[in-house]
């Protein structure tokens, strides 16, 4: 009986850890920016390219920086929910409009509606590279501090917005 | 005539050779870079390194080594820059630190355990075969019951 024993524990706890190993998703890489300071940029504004934006000038609000590009195709999937968001007036929301041409990008916006208080243009991706981007849409939760506090990978969803986003803004903003 | 071509041989010559002496300094950086971007993951198609990927970020991430490379930045430097944005991930080799114990001892761990368990059976097994099937009060009893009938000990022997 015992000789049996020990290899069906093995076995389970095989199965355990495939079963985790295989519920991961290897897409989703763990940034090491949240819970630091969301790094500097000073880039031109999309709409007014003679003028300029720094993350400090949003000291002191909890605000939302989203990756987008015109020719991102999962942009596309989450824009509806930003432009509801920025209706409701739910939280700032700025863009980083990235490795994208102004004309395009400006056209996209005029397409599908633009939830941005304003895009800042960062046409080179070296920004993108500061935060740690490598997937068009991402979007980062920044605290009145200036610290990054949650990072989505890939389009938001409601679910997100809704169980993840939402509730630390809040919890932020107090 | 002859001169000139002395000449002109001996010009290509020299310039050849300054050619050459610019090259060794380029392909030194030119394999760092090589050599740093063999380490480096690409972060959109994850089992390609920065030096075998097309994905456009490993082009920029390329250009940034480039970069980095040239404003005189050490490997470490370099490294640094990248597990700073993008986490230990971008790694091929991940480092060692308290969450990677299990990565890094676990096959030792694992290798020490199996080794216990075969040298433990391997014990329990040479004590099963040394021990005689019959002891030698069970060989006195024998001989005292079946008296000369008792089998001879090669006998014995071969039968077991």
């Amino acid at each position: 009986m015992k000789r049996f024993l020990w290899p069906l524990a093995i076995f389970i706890l095989l199965v355990g850890f495939l079963a985790v190993g295989l519920n991961l998703n290897p897409r989703e890489v763990p940034s090491p920016l949240v819970g630091k300071p969301a790094p500097a940029f000073d880039l031109p504004v999309l709409h007014q390219p003679d003028k300029r934006f720094v993350p400090a000038d949003m000291r002191g609000k909890v605000w939302l920086l989203n990756v987008w590009a015109s020719w991102c195709v999962s942009c596309r999937e989450e824009h509806p929910l930003l432009v509801e968001m920025s209706k409701k007036g739910v939280l700032p929301i700025l863009g980083l409009n990235y490795k994208d041409k102004g004309e395009d990008a400006q056209r996209w916006l005029k397409q599908f509606g633009n939830p941005y208080q304003l895009s800042v243009v960062d046409a080179d991706g070296r920004i993108g590279i500061d935060y740690g981007v490598y997937g068009v849409p991402e979007t980062y939760l920044i605290d009145a501090e200036g610290v990054i506090r949650f990072k989505q990978i890939g389009p938001i969803t409601p679910a997100v917005l809704e169980q993840k986003i939402l509730p630390l803004a809040m919890a932020l903003r107090k | 005539m002859r001169r000139l071509l002395v000449l002109v041989l001996l010009s290509l010559f020299v310039f050849s050779s300054m050619a050459n002496e610019n090259k060794p300094v380029d392909i030194q950086t030119e394999q760092r870079i090589r050599q740093l971007s063999e380490k480096l993951r690409c972060l959109v198609c994850q089992n390609q390194s920065l030096a075998d990927s097309n994905a456009e970020l490993a082009g920029d991430l390329r250009r940034q080594l480039h970069e980095q490379v040239a404003a005189g930045r050490s490997d470490g430097e370099i490294i640094e820059f990248m597990v700073q944005r993008y986490g230990d991930f971008v790694l091929y080799e991940p480092p060692f630190k308290s969450t990677t114990l299990l990565l890094w001892l676990g096959p030792f761990v694992l290798l020490a355990a199996a080794a216990l368990v075969l040298v433990a059976t391997l014990r329990r097994r040479r004590r099963a075969a040394e021990e005689p099937a019959l002891g030698a009060d069970d060989k006195r009893l024998v001989e005292r019951v079946l008296g000369s009938a008792a089998p001879r000990r090669e006998h014995d022997e071969g039968t077991r």
